[in-house]
């Protein structure tokens, strides 16, 4: 069973539609990317996924049937659905510790609260950090807390939107080993990124967007022999 | 929000949160003045008109710490806070007068004006310190509780949750400045003799009010320390800097939001109900629109987003208007539009950033480092 199943998705700002009756299933423990040009709709599938972006049709159901189109963006999260954003998104006024204690998500126990944000710090490489204002990190750092603020919730489901936009080769290299340790037998993972180097180092398949429909869906090296995939994206 | 001019507080991290007043020796020293102060009123005894100030002040920086609350915290600047201070002022004046014509028999002045045989039935049971204190504040809630519910269930933000809470206020003293509300309506209400039986002309009283009020601001900012310093004041902050992020790590921020909000009307009310018997008078003006936006003022000068900067900007901006506005009245309000820019300009965060001794100002900064 799919742990997250996209039916029919298609969200309308005015005349133009972001995303066009999409279908989508990934399946747990499968690092799924999203790739495609400028304006395909890869961020509109994450915000109509978290709630932020209501569909006009369609459905988003998580394994267990739980329909995320009918739910508010913080119950989507308590259902365990966890998204890192484009944009570094941490509290600057809030210590690295005290990001990864809102991580845990609300109703979280004091005890488990302490055991995950340990893990979050070592897994992300942030222990020497724990204490400094998010606002006083490093881009890179930011990106690993925020990965950090999303594992420190144990989701079933995570979305990573470009996490290596704007890093260097270092930094991207250490965010390919940070996602590689993400990955679960019960976790679904789906990447929106554009580095492709990145892409075949991190995912299992391949879903390639465009003007809001699933134009390909496969392995990375049938995606790069494709030609339409080509003729829309890879080859420009 | 692309295109709304950002209101959100810019406040440099280095603030950290500790436990007590343990991270804020600031603030504890602070509570420790106004504590010293109501002791020295009692002790020293000094004249009245500066006991009187004082009591002001005081109720002013518990208003100042209230707007800080949301502004400064959770970053909802309401631009009618006055609304909340309003309402603890009038049920305050209904209860002492009141109070008054049952003890004096001599009937308030609203009622001859109007023409009235007795008080309108919504004053019943006013005469009762404790329901009236109830009222005021349960009002106060209620009101803010109606107003936060609308909007921010409806996710109104920014400068237009500002400017609709200024179109509140505007509205609630239109509503006052009529008549027939039985509130006094332009004239307001005044002529409160008695206090808990006492004649209200008393020395003892003035004390006695200033020391309540400084009493009751050392509660409120080490209750509202308490609030900041707890995970719930990490969630305000994390609200005030992303509240969609927020929402996408599971946390509603409607209740968060709502409760603070509140919270904060209480304060206000309170606020007021310490300074309607101070002053003597109350009517329709503190619903200006001039009062409530000086409160952000206040606020703003101080620096926000610290409790004793709401204190310290409340009780300098005040001290300041009760020395010019009768030294200087028609100066005084460019001196405040002078002191507003130069604080925008050179202390981006408010006198505090005296303390810090970054003198620099913001234009001189830009592109440099900005913790």
């Amino acid at each position: 069973m799919s742990a997250l199943v996209i039916d029919g998705l298609t969200v309308v700002f005015g005349a133009f539609r972001a995303l066009d009756g999409l279908s989508l299933a990934v399946d747990p423990g499968e690092v799924r990317a999203v790739i495609g040009p400028n304006g395909a709709g890869k961020t509109t599938l994450l915000d109509a996924i978290t709630g932020i972006t209501r569909p006009k049709s369609g459905h988003i159901h998580l394994g267990d049937g739980l329909d995320l189109t009918k739910r508010s963006e913080a119950e989507i999260a308590r259902a365990g659905v966890r998204r890192k954003f484009q944009k570094p998104s941490v509290f600057p006024a809030l210590t690295v510790r005290e990001n990864l204690g809102l991580g845990c998500g609300p109703g979280c126990p004091a005890a488990t609260r302490s055991a995950r944000l340990a893990a979050a710090l070592s897994e992300t490489g942030l222990e020497g950090r724990a204490d400094v204002p998010a606002g006083a990190l490093a881009h890179g750092e930011k990106q690993w807390l925020e990965i950090g603020m999303v594992l420190a919730s144990e989701p079933r489901v995570i979305l990573l939107d470009e996490p290596v936009a704007g890093l260097s080769d270092a930094e991207t290299a250490r965010t390919a080993e940070i996602i590689g340790t993400l990955r679960r037998p019960d976790r679904a993972i789906l990447v929106i990124e554009h580095d492709m180097a990145f892409v075949e180092a991190v995912t299992d398949r391949v879903t390639v967007l465009h003007e809001g429909r699933t134009l390909f869906e496969g392995g990375m090296a049938q995606a790069r022999a494709d030609a339409r995939v080509i003729e829309v994206f890879l080859g420009r | 929000m692309s295109g709304a001019v950002d209101l959100s507080p810019r406040i440099p991290a280095a603030r950290r949160i500790g436990a007590g007043f343990g991270g804020d020796p600031l603030l504890a020293g602070l509570v420790g003045l106004v504590l010293a102060s109501a002791l020295g009123l009692v002790l020293l005894q000094p004249a009245p008109y500066l006991v009187n100030m004082i009591g002001q002040l005081a109720a002013f920086a518990i208003l100042a710490v209230s707007l800080d609350l949301v502004w400064g915290y959770l970053g909802i600047l309401s631009l009618g806070h006055g609304l909340f201070f309003a309402i603890g002022g009038y049920v305050c004046a209904m209860h002492l007068l009141a109070h008054a014509y049952a003890v004096t028999g001599r009937a308030p002045d609203l009622m001859q004006f109007m023409g009235w045989k007795s008080l309108p039935a919504y004053w019943a049971g006013l005469t009762n310190a404790p329901y009236a204190l109830a009222l005021a504040l349960g009002l106060a809630v209620a009101v803010a509780f109606a107003f936060g519910l609308a909007s921010f269930r409806s996710r109104v933000n920014g400068v237009y949750f500002s400017i609709i809470s200024q179109a509140l206020v505007y509205v609630a003293m239109l509503l006052m400045f009529r008549n027939d509300t039985g509130l006094g309506g332009n004239n307001g209400m005044t002529g409160f003799d008695v206090l808990f039986g006492w004649p209200m002309s008393t020395p003892g009283i003035a004390t006695g009010l200033a020391v309540a009020t400084l009493v009751a601001l050392a509660g409120v900012l080490a209750g509202a320390r308490a609030l900041v310093a707890s995970p719930l004041g990490r969630r305000m902050l994390a609200c005030r800097d992303d509240e969609a992020r927020l929402r996408t790590l599971g946390y509603g921020t409607t209740r968060l939001k709502l409760g603070i909000w509140c919270l904060s009307a209480a304060i206000a009310a309170l606020a007021g109900i310490l300074y309607v018997p101070q002053v003597g008078i109350i009517n329709p003006r503190v619903l200006s629109p001039d009062l409530s936006i000086e409160i952000a003022v206040w606020v703003a000068i101080g620096g926000m987003g610290r409790l004793s900067g709401a204190v310290i900007g409340a009780v300098a901006v005040n001290a300041l208007k009760f020395w010019l506005s009768a030294a200087l009245p028609e100066a005084w309000p460019f001196i405040l539009s002078g002191l507003v820019l130069a604080v925008v300009l050179g202390l981006p965060n408010g006198l505090l950033d005296l303390a810090t001794l970054r003198l620099r100002p913001t234009w001189l900064r830009r592109g440099g480092a900005r913790p």
